[in-house]
């Protein structure tokens, strides 16, 4: 009884904390998930009140975490919109993925951390974060704009990539080489072909397991067919070394019509519970004291990782006929990392890679995750006034294009 | 009018089309029936200069507002689809017997063979209204039927 109580007052702690912290993120218009890492780091391993009794709880709860974030990532997307997308911006998707990835892999080997976790650390610095991208463009009132399509299309791509990406690590960090992993991997791609070719073929299958369509919905079955199936796909792909989030991802993907919808309205508050343990559950396990160290190689990746972002939308938002100052908009909404670089950094740091290599990532998503929205916001002041300066100047300039409030 | 479609992956749809007057505007289909009114800059063709969220309901009311003659229009062109029957709008004057009164006194069916299937009061389409439903002076009752039908029902409302 005693322990029920403890874990009962030590997670409630928790969660009311998160919850007063999230208000205040969301009154500052940032993401509460630099916020609930913080917490994290406040609460675990070398931190004010170490977390004892709900420890295991919160390590489960965090691995659910992960499968959610990926099933309802994969709910927000049809197959069609996947192919569609890849098809019309896959030369924007490897230049992002290439330019955006080779920050982090170059930061690797200049530490000497090595191959490994040169891969993880690419994952890391390439992957925005779509959930907090789709909301700062919802808030700012540009789902309208031209260069959104592009932006939205480039985070398909990325998310795609990582359905390839994750087992790749997930079979490098089992096996620490590419040719002793390479059996492993070959069952996990061509396993993940085969739930690919069903989830795009036989997609309205794989829903009626979920819920017949044209029923009327209920919602609690809904709710725990589709939480089942995720979990169970989840801990058959974690089997065979695919990687459990890939598996929830694709079920996500293959679900669709009305009982996605359903779906993705039902699991969303589980969504939100499970991944603020996720995100605490990390900054648990990262000690504030080895922070510090690290903090001016993630300031580094930083810079970087907004520079190459922004070139990545302005190249993209060039490509698809957008003026100059949707560019700047389109590279400045890229710039945030956050849940997915989370996730890439928790399959490393369970299977210890190199010790630095978690409060790394801590401390880059934390800046990234404010720098993002932060950056989105101002873009369009910046850009105009750079704009206004370039055009006094060389009066020949000023016939450069389309440019706002002529 | 060209209406532009565009994918939001992960956000919903958008259709965009030119205003006559030159002005681009758009509406974004997000989930759960939300939608943004978005009105693009006059200057710049990429970004919007306002955005509105709507809910379910609030685009509902919008689209009854914009569409209601659009609802009649059609309405009356339902001659062309179904051959030998009409569809007529009458307006009720305010010394028609029936301005005030209620609907099932007309007995309008059943005396002429047409049907009242809907009034539009105030650019607002009332659809299929019941028996108890009361009329108002400058209602407009739209009637579909044979055109003698129809012509008997606009013959009632003046007459009684």
């Amino acid at each position: 009884m005693d322990h029920t109580a403890s874990i009962f007052i030590e997670l409630g702690g928790v969660l009311f904390c998160l919850g007063v912290i999230g208000h205040v993120a969301s009154r500052v218009g940032i993401s509460p998930i630099p916020f609930y890492l913080v917490a994290g780091l406040a609460f675990g391993k070398g931190g004010l009140l170490p977390l004892v009794a709900s420890e295991e709880f919160i390590k489960t709860g965090a691995e659910i975490g992960v499968v959610l974030l990926l099933l309802t990532l994969g709910l927000e997307y049809t197959a069609d919109e996947l192919v569609h997308g890849l098809r019309k911006q896959a030369p924007a998707g490897a230049i992002d993925l290439l330019l955006n990835a080779a920050p982090g892999v170059a930061a690797a080997f200049l530490l000497g951390w090595g191959g490994t976790a040169a891969v993880v650390m690419g994952g890391i610095t390439a992957i925005s974060s779509s959930g907090i991208i789709a909301k700062v463009l919802g808030d700012l009132g540009r789902l309208g704009n031209r260069e959104t399509p592009v932006v939205l299309s480039v985070l398909v791509i990325e998310d795609l990539a990582m359905a390839v990406y994750l087992p790749i690590v997930t079979a490098l960090l089992a096996h620490q080489t590419i040719a002793r992993g390479s059996i492993t991997l070959a069952i996990a791609l061509g396993a993940l072909a085969v739930v690919l070719f069903v989830a795009l073929r036989h997609s309205p299958k794989v829903t009626r397991l979920v819920f017949n369509p044209n029923a009327e919905r209920n919602d609690e079955i809904i709710l725990l067919r589709a939480l089942g199936l995720a979990l169970l796909v989840a801990g058959v792909a974690q089997r065979l070394q695919v990687s459990a989030a890939v598996g929830a991802f694709l079920v996500g993907i293959a679900l669709s019509g009305p009982v996605a919808e359903g779906a993705r309205e039902v699991l969303t508050p589980l969504r939100d519970l499970f991944a603020a343990v996720f995100f605490v559950f990390f900054g648990l396990h990262t000690d504030p004291a080895e922070i510090p160290p690290v903090l001016a190689v993630a300031s580094a990746l930083a810079v970087t990782g907004v520079a190459t972002k922004v070139a990545t939308g302005w190249w993209a938002a060039r490509r698809a006929g957008v003026a100059t100052l949707g560019r700047f908009r389109a590279g400045a909404a890229l710039v945030a990392r956050g849940e997915f670089s989370i996730v890439i950094a928790g399959l490393a740091v369970s299977a210890g890679v190199s010790p630095r290599l978690g409060p790394l990532a801590a401390s880059y998503v934390l800046l990234m995750a404010v720098l993002g929205p932060l950056a989105a916001r101002f873009v369009e002041p910046v850009t105009r006034a750079g704009l206004r300066r370039m055009n006094r100047k060389p009066a020949t300039a000023a016939s450069g294009g389309p440019l706002p409030g002529i | 009018m060209d209406i532009e479609e565009t994918a939001l992956p992960g956000i919903g749809l958008r259709h965009e089309f030119n205003t006559r007057g030159g002005r681009r505007v758009g509406v974004v289909s997000r989930h759960k029936g939300r939608r943004d009114l978005v009105i693009y800059d006059a200057g710049d063709p990429d970004s919007v200069a306002e955005s509105l969220t709507l809910n379910a309901e609030e685009s509902d009311a919008l689209s009854e507002l914009l569409g209601a003659p659009h609802i009649v229009e059609k309405l009356a062109d339902l001659s062309k689809v179904f051959a030998g029957l009409v569809g007529e709008q009458i307006r009720i004057s305010p010394d028609s017997p029936y301005a005030g009164g209620l609907l099932g006194d007309t007995q309008a069916r059943t005396r002429t063979g047409a049907s009242i299937v809907a009034v539009v009061r105030d650019h607002e389409v009332l659809a299929s209204p019941r028996p108890d439903f009361r009329f108002e002076p400058d209602d407009v009752v739209v009637v579909v039927g044979t055109p003698d039908n129809t012509a008997a029902v606009a013959e009632l409302f003046r007459t009684g």
